[in-house]
C-alpha cells in the first residue's frame, strides 16, 4: 500500500469501527501532503495518546482541564516519528493525566475493549492498546508509569512495551509521576514494537534523565540468535488474586519456553508486597506537584467569575479536574506534607531501592523475569469504579518493574473461556531490551496468539 | 538593661549568566514583557528543565569565595507554593543538599580592621517572574525573569548592628562583580536581602528575646539599615510595653519595607507559615563536582578584594583613597599587580591610577581596566614619567592619546614635543632669557630679604618652563637656575 492510501485506509477504518469503541479523540484530518521518502515508518500511520504533545492540533491529557489545550510544540518523540516518515493520524483516549487503569477516568469517555465492548480496554493507555487492537492503526504509542502501557496491551491483546527509564525522552510527555514516566509503543506484534522503538529510542538533551547510552539495532537483533534463554519466574506473582485462567495461559508459556530450549527457574521478589504501597505514595507525591501547574493562570480551564487570585486555583482546579485526580493530589499532597514526608515519601524511596535490589538479585540468576500482566483480564465497564483500591490491584503485576525502571513487555499469551485476552509479561535488566525483544520474538515465532484479531474487525 | 540585636541576612542574587538556570531563554532586563519566555520557563505541559552548568559553576566560585565547602554531591528539589509569577507553581530549588555551606566571609570595619561573618549556606534556584498591578484594576504577569538563577545566601545571626549589616551588603555586591558572577545591579533587582533581626533583651539579670522579623525584599543598602534599625527600635518598645512581646511566645514574623514612610510593616505571623513539601526534583539528575574542576573554579576566584586591599595597603603603601579607585573592579586591580611587577616606584604608579587613569575612566563613564590601554603601555607611561623623559603634567596628555588612539607613549610623546629638554646648553638659553627678561625677580634672587631670595628662584623657573613650552627638565632646570644665582653673587 502507498502511504496515502495507508493514511486513508487507517482514517476510514477509524471512521467506521470507533464510534463503537471510542478509542480516538480526534483525528488529524487535515493532515499536512504525506511525503515521501526512505524513513522507517514512511507513511505509516501512528495513533498518539493524548497526553503527548503534538504541536497542530489540541492536547487534552484526558482532561476537561486541557479540553482546549494547544500545544506550542511537538513531543521528541513525534518530533522522531515525524521524522522517520510517520503519519499522526489521531490521538487517543486514555485516562485523566494517565491516571486509572481502564480508561474510564477520561473527562469525555470510556473507550470499549474490542474483544468485548461492555469490557474496559485497560489503561490509562487503553485508547491506543484498543486502536491498535482493532486495527485502526498498525502502531500506536502510549506512555507506562505504572503500567499503563502493559496492562491494556494484555487486556487488548496486542504488545506494549515499557522501555528502560531514561531510554525514551520525556520531553512533551505531560508528566503524572516524573521518576516512573516511561513513552511506550504499542503493536500487534514484536516486530512492531522494534520498528517503533528504533525511531523513538534515543538522548534527548531537553530531558536530564533520558540516558547517553547507544541505541542498538533493535530490528536487526530480533533475526539473531537469543542463545540459551534463563527465565526466572518470580513465586510472588503467582499468588492468590491471580485470575486461574490467566494462571493456566502463563503456566502453557512457560511450557513454551521449554519446549524452545529456554531453561526456568524460580526466583524471588521478596518485597513484592510493598510494591503498591510504594508505589502509590512515590507517584501520587510527584503528580501532586506535576499537575500545580494546571491553575488556570496561563493555559487550560480557568473558572468563569473567580472572587480573588485564590479563588482562580481552587475553582478552576475544582472543575477542571476530576475525582480520581483529586483523590491522588490529596493523597499526594498528604504524603509530602511536614510531618509525614519521613513516613511517607522518604520510606516510600527506601522501599523502592529494597524492590530494584530485589530485581538485581533476581537478575543475578536468569536473563528474563516471566509473569503474568494483569491478575485478571479486561473487567467490565463500571465494575471498578466506586472501588479505587480494586482499581489500583489492576497494576500488582507491573508496578514494581516502573519502580525499578527496568524495560518490561506484554505479549497476548492466549485467550480466555469467554474470548478475553491474557498477557504474558517479560522484564529484563536496564537497557536490556535487546534480551527483551528477542525473547519475546522467539515466543511469537513459535505461537499464533498475537495474530488473534477480536470480533469487530470481522465486521 | 541591656540590648544586643541578633541579625542575620538572606541575599538573593541574579547570577549574571547568558541564559535562564533551566532553559536557553537569554536573561535580559527591561525587555517587552513576556517576550523572554519559551515553554519551558513558561511551565507548559510536558516540558522539562536542564540545568545550566555556568549557573552552578558561578555559584561554586561564590561559595569557594565566601570560605565554603563546596558540596560534591547536590541535587534539586521542588519547593510548592501557589503564585501567578511561578509557573510550575513550585520553585526548584535546594533543600537539604546546598551546594555551599559552612563558609565565613571577612567583612571590613571602620577602622580598617576586619571582623567575619559565618555563613549557613548558599544554594541555586531560579527566580519568580513579577506581578504588576499598579495602576490596574487586574495583575499582569511578565514571566521574563521567571527562571533566572539565583544564588541564595544565608548568613549566621552574627550581625551586631544596621551599620555592620550594610558593610556585609556593600562587601557582598563587591565580592560577586569582582568573580564576574552578577552585575548585581541594585536598581534592576538583582541583589535582594532580607534581614533576620531580634533582640536579646537583658534586664534584673533575666534575658529576653524578641520575636525573629523577617523583613522581605528589601533592594537597597540604605534600606537594610533602616528597616535593622527600625526593627531593633520597634521590637525594644513593643517588649516594653509586653513583656509577653518574646520569640517563645509569638514566633517568627513577616514583615514588609515601606520605603516613604521609613518603616517595617506586618505581613504574617506564623500560623500562616507555609508547608512548602520540598522533594527532589525527579525531573533534573543529582549534581555532582569533581575535583578537577574544583581546582579550576578555585584557581578562577583567586584572591579576594579585602585580602588584595590589605596586600595592596601593606606592599604599596595605598591609602584608603587609592584602594577605592584602584580596587573599584577586578581587572583594574590586576592591571595594577601586573603594571607594579615592572615599575620600580609605585606610589608613582598609585599617582597615575588615582590622578591620570581614574580620571581619564570617569570621564569615559568605565573602569580603567575598560579603558583598553594595555599593560605594556601602562608601564612605560609610569617609566617615562619616572626617568623624567616627560613631566608628570605631559603625563596626562600622552594618557589621553593613549586613551584614543593606543600605540607607544614614548612616540606620542615625541611626536607632541613633550620630551623633556636635558641638554644644558638648550637649556642655559631658555634661563639666560629669563634672567634678561625678568630683571626684579633676579634682583630679589640676590636681595638680603630672605624672604625675596628664596621664592625668586621659583618663579625663575617657572618662566623657564614657560620660555621651554614645557619641554624643560624642571629638576635640571632649578640647579641651572641655583647655580647661576650663584656665579652672580659672586
Amino acid at each position: 500500500m502507498s502511504a496515502v492510501d495507508q493514511v486513508t485506509a487507517a482514517l476510514d477504518r477509524i471512521k467506521r469501527l470507533d464510534p463503537q469503541l471510542k478509542c480516538i479523540l480526534r483525528t488529524q484530518d487535515a493532515a499536512a501532503p504525506i511525503k515521501s521518502g526512505d524513513g522507517l515508518l514512511q507513511g505509516v500511520p501512528i495513533a498518539i495518546k493524548d497526553n503527548i504533545c503534538t504541536h497542530d492540533g489540541i492536547t487534552t491529557c484526558g482532561s476537561k482541564m486541557l479540553a482546549n489545550y494547544r500545544s506550542p510544540y511537538d513531543a521528541h518523540v513525534v518530533e522522531r516519528l515525524r521524522a522517520a516518515g510517520a503519519v499522526i493520524v489521531a490521538k487517543t483516549n486514555c485516562d485523566e493525566f494517565a491516571m486509572g487503569s481502564s480508561t474510564e477516568h477520561s473527562a469525555f469517555f470510556p473507550t470499549r475493549n474490542p474483544w468485548n465492548p461492555e469490557c474496559v480496554p485497560g489503561g490509562t493507555s487503553g485508547g491506543s492498546a484498543a486502536a491498535v487492537a482493532a486495527r485502526l492503526v498498525p502502531y500506536a504509542l502510549g506512555s507506562d508509569t505504572g503500567g499503563s502501557v502493559r496492562q491494556p496491551a494484555a487486556l487488548c491483546g496486542v504488545c506494549g512495551l515499557k522501555p528502560t527509564y531514561g531510554r525514551v525522552s520525556r520531553y512533551g510527555l505531560v508528566a503524572h509521576a516524573s521518576s516512573l514516566d516511561q513513552i511506550g509503543p504499542i503493536a500487534t506484534d514484536v516486530r512492531g514494537i522494534a520498528r517503533m522503538l528504533q525511531v523513538i529510542a534515543g538522548h534527548d538533551p531537553r530531558d536530564s534523565t533520558s540516558a547517553h547510552e547507544p541505541v542498538p539495532d533493535y530490528l536487526a537483533a530480533l533475526d539473531q540468535s537469543t542463545g540459551k534463554l534463563c527465565i526466572g519466574v518470580p513465586r510472588e506473582y503467582f499468588g492468590d488474586g491471580l485470575d486461574p485462567e490467566i494462571r493456566r495461559a502463563v503456566e502453557a508459556a512457560i511450557e513454551t519456553y521449554k519446549s524452545l530450549g529456554a531453561t526456568i527457574r524460580e526466583v524471588s521478589l521478596p518485597h513484592s508486597k510493598y510494591t503498591i504501597a510504594c508505589y502509590y505514595i512515590i507517584s501520587t507525591a510527584e503528580a501532586s506537584s506535576n499537575l500545580a501547574r494546571f491553575d488556570g493562570v496561563r493555559y487550560g480551564h480557568r473558572t468563569a467569575n473567580p472572587r480573588d487570585y485564590i479563588d482562580v486555583y481552587s475553582s478552576s482546579r475544582a472543575e477542571g479536574f476530576g475525582p480520581e485526580v483529586k483523590r491522588r493530589i490529596m493523597l499526594g499532597t498528604y504524603a509530602l506534607s511536614s510531618g509525614y514526608y519521613d513516613a511517607y515519601y522518604s520510606k516510600a524511596l527506601k522501599v523502592r531501592t529494597l524492590i530494584k535490589r530485589d530485581f538485581n538479585e533476581a537478575f543475578s540468576q536468569c536473563d528474563i523475569l516471566l509473569s503474568p500482566t494483569s491478575p485478571t483480564p479486561a473487567f467490565k465497564i463500571g465494575e471498578k469504579s466506586d472501588d479505587p483500591l480494586a482499581m489500583y490491584l489492576a497494576d500488582i503485576y507491573t508496578t514494581s518493574i516502573s519502580l525499578a525502571g527496568i524495560p518490561a513487555i506484554s505479549i497476548p499469551c492466549g485467550l480466555t473461556a469467554s474470548r478475553l485476552p491474557i498477557g504474558l509479561q517479560l522484564m529484563a535488566t536496564h537497557f536490556g531490551e535487546v534480551r527483551l525483544l528477542q525473547a519475546a520474538h522467539q515466543y511469537q515465532s513459535a505461537t499464533a496468539f498475537h495474530t488473534a484479531t477480536p470480533p469487530v474487525c470481522a465486521e | 538593661m541591656q540590648i544586643k540585636p541578633i541579625i542575620g541576612l538572606e541575599i538573593h542574587v541574579q547570577l549574571a549568566t547568558r541564559t535562564k538556570m533551566f532553559c536557553a531563554c537569554p536573561l535580559e532586563f527591561a525587555a517587552e514583557p513576556n517576550s523572554r519566555t519559551c515553554p519551558v520557563c513558561l511551565g507548559m505541559p510536558g516540558t522539562l528543565p536542564v540545568m545550566n552548568r555556568t549557573a552552578l559553576e558561578y555559584s561554586i566560585k561564590a561559595g569557594i569565595a565566601l570560605g565554603g565547602r563546596i558540596a560534591r554531591f547536590s541535587k534539586w528539589d521542588r519547593k510548592s507554593y501557589y503564585y501567578p509569577d511561578m509557573p510550575k507553581n513550585y520553585q526548584i530549588s535546594q533543600y537539604d543538599l546546598p551546594i555551599c555551606s559552612e563558609g565565613s566571609f571577612e567583612i571590613p570595619k571602620p577602622d580598617g580592621s576586619t571582623r567575619p561573618v559565618g555563613i549557613i549556606r548558599a544554594h541555586l534556584e531560579e527566580d519568580a517572574g513579577k506581578n504588576l498591578h499598579e495602576g490596574l484594576d487586574h495583575t499582569r504577569v511578565d514571566l521574563n525573569r521567571a527562571g533566572t538563577p539565583l544564588l541564595e545566601i544565608v548568613t549566621k545571626p552574627d550581625i551586631q548592628d544596621a551599620d555592620e549589616a550594610y558593610s556585609f551588603c556593600v562587601e557582598l555586591q563587591r565580592l560577586v562583580q569582582w568573580l564576574g558572577i552578577s552585575e548585581a545591579n541594585m536598581q534592576k533587582g538583582q541583589m535582594r536581602f532580607e534581614p533576620n533581626v531580634n533582640v536579646a533583651i537583658t534586664d534584673g539579670g533575666v534575658e529576653y528575646r524578641t520575636p525573629i522579623s523577617e523583613v522581605k525584599n528589601l533592594n537597597s543598602f540604605r534600606s537594610v539599615r533602616l528597616a535593622i534599625a527600625y526593627e531593633i527600635n520597634r521590637q525594644v518598645e513593643a517588649w516594653k510595653a509586653d513583656h509577653d512581646y518574646t520569640l517563645a511566645k509569638k514566633g517568627k514574623m513577616n514583615f514588609g519595607w515601606n520605603d516613604a514612610k521609613e518603616a517595617t510593616e506586618f505581613q504574617r505571623g506564623k500560623e500562616e507559615s507555609h508547608d512548602y513539601r520540598y522533594f527532589p526534583d525527579p525531573d533534573l539528575v543529582p549534581v555532582t563536582v569533581d575535583d578537577a574542576t574544583l581546582a579550576r573554579l578555585g584557581a578562577e576566584v583567586g584572591e579576594l578584594p579585602l585580602a588584595r586591599q590589605r596586600r595592596f595597603i601593606d606592599t604599596y603603601g595605598m591609602t584608603a583613597k587609592d584602594c577605592e579607585v584602584i580596587l573599584a573592579d577586578r581587572a583594574t586591580s590586576e592591571l595594577y599587580d601586573d603594571a607594579i611587577a615592572q615599575v620600580a616606584d609605585a606610589k608613582l604608579l598609585t599617582k597615575q591610577f588615582v590622578g591620570i587613569w581614574n580620571h581619564l575612566a570617569s570621564a569615559r563613564q568605565s573602569t580603567i581596566a575598560g579603558l583598553g590601554v594595555p599593560q605594556v603601555s601602562v608601564v612605560e607611561l609610569a617609566k617615562i614619567v619616572a626617568d623624567g623623559t616627560i613631566s608628570a603634567s605631559a603625563a596626562m596628555q600622552v594618557a589621553e592619546k593613549l586613551c584614543e588612539k593606543g600605540g607607544s607613549a614614548l612616540e606620542i610623546a615625541q611626536s607632541a614635543g613633550l620630551i623633556q629638554e636635558r641638554d644644558e646648553s638648550a637649556m642655559q638659553a631658555w634661563i639666560d632669557q629669563a634672567f634678561t627678561e625678568n630683571p626684579q625677580a633676579v634682583a630679589d634672587a640676590l636681595s638680603d630679604n630672605p624672604k625675596k631670595s628664596k621664592a625668586a628662584p621659583g618663579f625663575l623657573r617657572g618662566q623657564v618652563m614657560k620660555i621651554s613650552q614645557g619641554k624643560a627638565d624642571p629638576k635640571l632646570t632649578g640647579e641651572l637656575i641655583e647655580k647661576k644665582i650663584l656665579s652672580l653673587k659672586c
